[in-house]
């Protein structure tokens, strides 16, 4: 994959699921490496299936998925793992593993990828402690605030430094003022290079931000650009009427 | 292929938590079906080698005739069957022994008592096609009344018959790996339904079928390790005290079944099988069934 290869490529990309109708139809876009984009679209619009077909969770019924070079549909089962390490998920209801400390679920991308302990220690540490939760180390998510998990899972989604970052409402469960500060820390992440996709109801933080926004509705989906410094085009871009 | 380190909760799965125990029960199982295995196969190796005499020569007593008689008897029929091709040696049998081979039905009775038969014990050369039929006709030609008793044949189908017994105790220990096997599989197939969303999970960080079937592979092979031990720790004393009452019952008629010191230390590893095979089947199941997922 070199500089110039799109990290994710759709074209012409249909999903059902079973025999039921096409929740996505012809979905077409590329997401250059370094990009940000917010993904925006009425419920049931079909975010979080576009969000499963860029996580590799599933498998378009139609259509070409590239993914950081890789044919999705020609992929064998053996070349998925290491696609998907090369990307980080933020679940809306986080996905914790309510059974590990918070410690344990942070490095769980790590030792799948059968990192030595010690990196594995130092490393979870670090980004505990930068995201907040050096104290809640040894907690389980069931004691967590929704904040908190969130940031957990944030910390999960991040510590393997992946290429594409995506975050399914990340602020759905959290105030105003952490759902900005989320956003701060996917900025942040997104200047070091990752390339980042937010699903998100939230108009606000679209409208202030003004990343580039996915609109999916009806199953098709439309690219819009950036609007960071015109609101007026942000808010009507959320309204679908660019 | 094992790990004992798990991301997933295995440990707190109900039906698992049962997997020890029927392994125990199937192990217990399996231990008592492969003790008679060995002691079957090492009383048969001893019927069939340890024979001392395959022909016994039964002349009947005369008592009109008087004890010269007999003796003169005796003489031709040893000196017909020493000469008979393929007989190694022929002994008579003291009459000390023949009251005692009689004592179950007779009790203790006098020799004087009762008019006892002469016997001979005759041994054959295993390499020579014997007949026995031959010599018999030849003695009873000779003295009326004579019998040869050919234990090879009887023995044969003794053998025949405990061989049989051995294959179907063999079958029976086959049967219970199966269902030691299939069990886990079940269980393990449970456990993929019920952690089904912190393998997706796993799935989505980057783990390899490899490392999610490792987990459960290192929990069976636990599991069945444990099972393992209950099921022999239970086997040891049940097979003792059968042990004990085989040897109890001193019916004479069959030889002691023993269990060879190898006998034992097969049994002995019937927990490291279980451990292996709830490990092996559970990884197989866990590979075969991701491997249906994306």
């Amino acid at each position: 994959m070199n500089a110039k290869t799109p990290i994710a490529r759709f074209e012409n990309v249909g999903l059902r699921y079973g025999l039921g109708p096409e929740v996505l139809q012809d979905v077409t876009f590329s997401l250059k490496s370094g990009s940000f984009h917010f993904l925006v679209g009425p419920s049931g619009a079909g975010k979080s299936s576009l969000l499963k077909l860029m996580y590799l969770s599933m498998r378009p019924s139609r259509g070409l998925v590239h993914l950081f070079g890789h044919d999705i549909q020609t992929a064998t089962r053996d070349e998925l793992p290491a696609l998907r390490r090369s990307i980080g998920v933020v679940f809306q209801d986080y996905r914790l593993l309510d059974h590990l400390s918070t410690f344990d679920n942070v490095a769980l991308p790590l030792r799948v990828a059968n990192v030595k302990e010690q990196d594995i220690k130092r490393h979870v540490e670090e980004l505990l402690a930068w995201v907040g939760l050096k104290d809640h180390m040894h907690a389980r998510p069931p004691t967590l605030s929704g904040g908190q998990k969130q940031r957990v899972s944030i910390a999960r989604a991040v510590i393997s430094r992946p290429k594409l970052l995506m975050a399914d409402e990340p602020t759905g469960n959290v105030d105003d003022h952490m759902g900005f500060r989320l956003m701060h820390l996917f900025e942040e992440l997104n200047k070091l290079g990752t390339t980042v996709v937010v699903a998100t109801h939230n108009e606000a933080i679209v409208t202030k931000l003004g990343h580039p926004v996915m609109r999916i509705e009806g199953g098709g989906l439309k690219v819009i650009p950036g609007t960071r410094g015109k609101k007026v085009l942000a808010e009507r871009a959320l309204r679908g009427k660019v | 292929m094992f790990s004992r380190r798990t991301d997933l909760p295995l440990d707190k799965d109900p039906l698992s938590r049962f997997l020890p125990w029927l392994i125990a029960f199937m192990v217990y199982l399996a231990a008592l079906a492969q003790s008679g295995v060995i002691g079957l196969d090492s009383l048969a190796q001893r019927w069939d080698s340890g024979m001392a005499a395959p022909l016994t020569v039964q002349i009947p007593a005369d008592l009109e005739t008087g004890t010269a008689a007999n003796a003169r008897r005796l003489q031709i029929a040893l000196n017909i069957v020493s000469e008979y091709p393929g007989v190694l040696k022929a002994s008579v049998i003291s009459k000390d022994k023949v009251l005692e081979l009689l004592s179950p039905w007779l009790g203790l009775v006098e020799a004087a008592d009762v008019p006892l038969p002469i016997l001979i014990d005759v041994e054959t050369d295993s390499s020579v096609d014997f007949d026995a039929r031959v010599l018999s006709q030849k003695l009873a030609r000779r003295i009326p009344g004579t019998q040869v008793d050919d234990h090879g044949v009887w023995l044969a189908r003794l053998i025949e018959m405990v061989r049989t017994i051995e294959g179907l105790a063999a079958g029976v220990l086959l049967f219970i790996l199966l269902s030691a096997a299939g069990t886990v599989i079940f269980t393990t197939r449970t456990g993929l339904t019920v952690h089904a969303e912190a393998i997706e999970v796993l799935h989505i960080t980057g783990a390899h079928d490899r490392y999610i079937a490792k987990q459960f592979a290192g929990r069976a092979m636990s599991m069945g390790l444990k099972g393992g031990l209950y099921g022999i720790a239970l086997a040891i004393p049940t097979l003792l005290v059968l042990g004990h009452m085989a040897g109890r019952m001193e019916a004479g008629l069959l030889p002691d079944i023993e269990m060879p010191v190898l006998g034992w230390a097969s049994l002995l590893c019937l927990p490291l099988l279980s451990a292996f095979v709830s490990g092996v089947t559970a990884r197989r199941t866990v590979m075969r069934n991701l491997r249906r997922m994306l």
